[in-house]
C-alpha cells in the first residue's frame, strides 16, 4: 500500500489526541477525545473546526483573460449555469458522464479573473485529469497543492472568525472572498458540509497550523473529526460522493434538480451541452424510476448503507447512508426508493439482520439548516 | 471476574453469571446508540449471537460465552444505551445467565491475562 498523504495539520491532530484513519489516501482524524456524539453536538451548539485539507483545490484561469470564456467552457462539463454566477459567489455543481451519472460533486467560485473549484479528495486526480483533457484549450487548470483547507462550522463560527478577520461578518451563504489575516492571504467561503452557518478557509500550508490554533484558542471552538462530519452532513441531508451519489446515479435520481438552473434545462438559453444531457434533461421532463429520499427507521437501531428496503415482498430500494443522528436523537438514513413508494410519510420495511423493521420516507434535511442567507 | 477474547467480562453471582463488555471494548466501539437484548428464558449455546450493539461507527454482536439460559436482561440499556460507555463494567451489564456447567468458565482469561491480550 502506498504511504498515506498527510495534511499540513497532521502534527496538530496528533497533539490534540486525534484517532487517525486512512481516508481517500490521507491520514485523517476520525475523532478526538470526546468522541463522535459529543463532537457532533458541540458543532451544533458552538463551533467545530474541521481539517478538510485533503480536498482538491483547483484554479481555472481563462487563456483569453475573459472570465466568461472560463464559465462557458466549464459549462460543457456540468449541468449548472456558471455564466450567471456573479463575482464573489460560489455554486454547487457536479461533473456528469455520458450516461448522466455523477463523476464528482464540487463547488465552483467566481473570483474575478478566474474560477476556483473545490472537489472531493477521492476524485481529485480524476477530476483534474478530466478538466485538463477537456478545458485546456480555454483555460489553465492549476491544482493548488500548497494550501490547507479548514472548515469552521456552527453558531459561534461567525463571531470566532470575525475576531480574526472582521469583514467575514458581512458575507452571506455561498459568498466567497479573499481576506488578509496578519499578512496571510485567506480564501474564505461562507459554506460547509454540516447544515450550520460557517466558513471554509483556504490558507497557505505553512500558516495552516497557526490559523487552526488561533481559531481553537476560542473556548467555544473544538476540533471535530470525520466521524461527526458524516453524521452532521447526513442530518443536513447532504450527499456523500461514493455513497449517496456516484457514476450510476443521475442528478435527477439524486433529487439534486435544484442545482440545475433554468438556463441549462430544455428551453433555457444554454440548454444541454454537458455530458449526459439527453438523459438528465429527459428525466427532468418525464421523471425517474427511483429517487433519493430521507428514511426514518422506527426505534433506535440505525439502518446502514446496503440495507434493503421492501414494500411487502418486493424490494423497492436500498439505503446508501445510515447512522444515528445525535441531534435528532434517532436513527436516520438516506437511500434510493422506487418513485411509487417515495412519497413522504410512506411506511416501508428495512431488512436489518434478517428482520424486517418499519422505516418511513421523510423529507430532507432531517434537521433544518441554519445558513445565513 | 473472567474475560473472553470477544472482550466480554463474566462475573459469578451466586448461581448465575453476569455478562457485560470491557472498558476497552466500550472505548473501541465509540458512542453506543442502540442495544438489542435477548428474551429472558432463551436457551443459548456458547458462541450464539445474542446481543446487538450499534455504536456511531458500526454494529457488533455479543456472543453467549457459555451454554445455559438467559434469566435476566438489563432493560435500562434499551432506553439509555450510552450507559455502555459510561459504566461498562458496572451498571451497564447486558444479561445474566444460568449456566449448565460452571467449569466452562475455567477456559476464560483472568484479568491479568486479558490486560496482556489488549496491551
Amino acid at each position: 500500500m502506498p504511504a498515506l498523504n498527510r495534511t499540513p495539520l497532521h502534527d496538530l491532530h496528533a497533539a490534540l489526541g486525534a484517532k487517525m484513519v486512512p481516508f481517500a489516501g490521507y491520514e485523517m482524524p476520525v475523532q478526538y477525545g470526546p468522541g463522535v456524539m459529543k463532537e457532533h453536538l458541540w458543532t451544533r451548539d458552538h463551533a467545530g473546526l474541521f481539517d478538510v485539507s485533503h480536498m482538491g483545490q483547483v484554479i481555472l484561469r481563462p487563456v483569453s483573460g475573459d472570465i466568461a470564456d472560463a464559465a462557458r467552457a466549464f459549462e460543457t462539463l456540468v449541468p449548472v449555469s456558471l455564466l450567471s454566477l456573479k463575482e464573489g459567489r460560489q455554486r454547487y455543481a457536479m461533473f456528469t458522464n455520458d450516461q448522466g451519472g455523477i463523476l464528482d460533486d464540487l463547488m465552483v467560485a467566481h473570483r474575478g479573473d478566474h474560477l476556483f473549484a473545490v472537489v472531493n479528495a477521492a476524485c481529485k486526480d480524476s477530476d483534474i485529469a478530466h478538466m485538463t483533457a477537456n478545458l485546456s484549450d480555454q483555460m489553465q487548470v492549476v491544482p493548488v497543492t500548497d494550501r490547507g483547507l479548514l472548515a469552521l462550522q456552527g453558531p459561534d463560527a461567525e463571531r470566532v472568525l470575525a475576531a480574526l478577520v472582521p469583514d467575514v461578518a458581512d458575507m452571506r451563504f455561498m459568498d466567497v472572498g479573499v481576506f488578509d489575516w496578519n499578512n496571510v492571504e485567506l480564501w474564505v467561503s461562507r459554506s460547509g458540509y454540516t447544515g450550520e452557518d460557517g466558513f471554509e478557509i483556504s490558507v497557505p500550508a505553512p500558516q495552516s497550523v497557526d490559523l487552526a490554533q488561533a481559531l481553537l484558542a476560542d473556548d467555544k471552538v473544538e476540533p471535530i473529526g470525520l466521524g461527526a462530519r458524516d453524521s452532521l452532513r447526513l442530518e443536513a441531508g447532504l450527499c456523500l460522493y461514493g455513497s449517496d451519489i456516484d457514476d450510476t446515479t443521475t442528478p435527477i435520481e439524486a433529487a439534486l434538480n435544484w442545482a440545475i438552473q433554468k438556463a441549462r434545462r430544455s428551453g433555457g438559453e444554454r440548454a444541454g451541452g454537458f455530458p449526459g444531457a439527453d438523459v438528465i434533461l429527459g428525466q427532468l421532463e418525464t421523471g425517474v424510476l427511483r429517487r433519493r429520499v430521507g428514511l426514518r427507521p422506527e426505534g433506535r437501531a440505525p439502518m446502514r448503507a446496503g440495507t434493503k428496503i421492501f414494500a411487502g415482498d418486493t424490494q423497492v430500494g436500498t439505503i446508501t447512508s445510515g447512522a444515528f443522528g445525535p441531534s435528532l436523537g434517532a436513527p436516520m438514513s438516506m437511500g434510493y426508493v422506487a418513485v411509487d413508494h417515495a412519497t413522504t410519510g410512506t411506511t416501508l420495511e428495512g431488512e436489518v439482520r434478517g428482520k424486517r423493521m418499519p422505516v418511513t420516507v421523510a423529507d430532507l434535511p432531517f434537521r433544518p439548516s441554519t445558513y445565513k442567507r | 471476574m473472567k474475560f473472553t477474547e470477544d472482550h466480554e467480562w463474566l462475573r459469578v453471582d451466586g448461581d448465575v453469571v453476569v455478562v457485560g463488555i470491557t472498558d476497552h471494548a466500550a472505548e473501541q466501539l465509540g458512542d453506543v446508540v442502540f442495544v438489542e437484548l435477548p428474551e429472558t428464558e432463551t436457551k443459548v449455546t456458547k458462541g450464539d449471537d445474542i446481543v446487538v450493539i450499534e455504536s456511531v461507527k458500526a454494529a457488533s454482536d455479543i456472543v453467549a460465552p457459555l451454554d445455559g439460559e438467559i434469566v435476566a436482561v438489563n432493560d435500562d440499556l434499551s432506553d439509555n444505551p450510552g450507559m455502555v460507555n459510561e459504566d461498562p463494567t458496572g451498571t451497564a451489564w447486558f444479561f445474566k445467565m444460568k449456566v449448565e456447567d460452571m467449569a466452562q468458565l475455567d477456559g476464560y482469561m483472568s484479568e491479568d491475562e486479558y490486560q496482556e491480550m489488549i496491551a
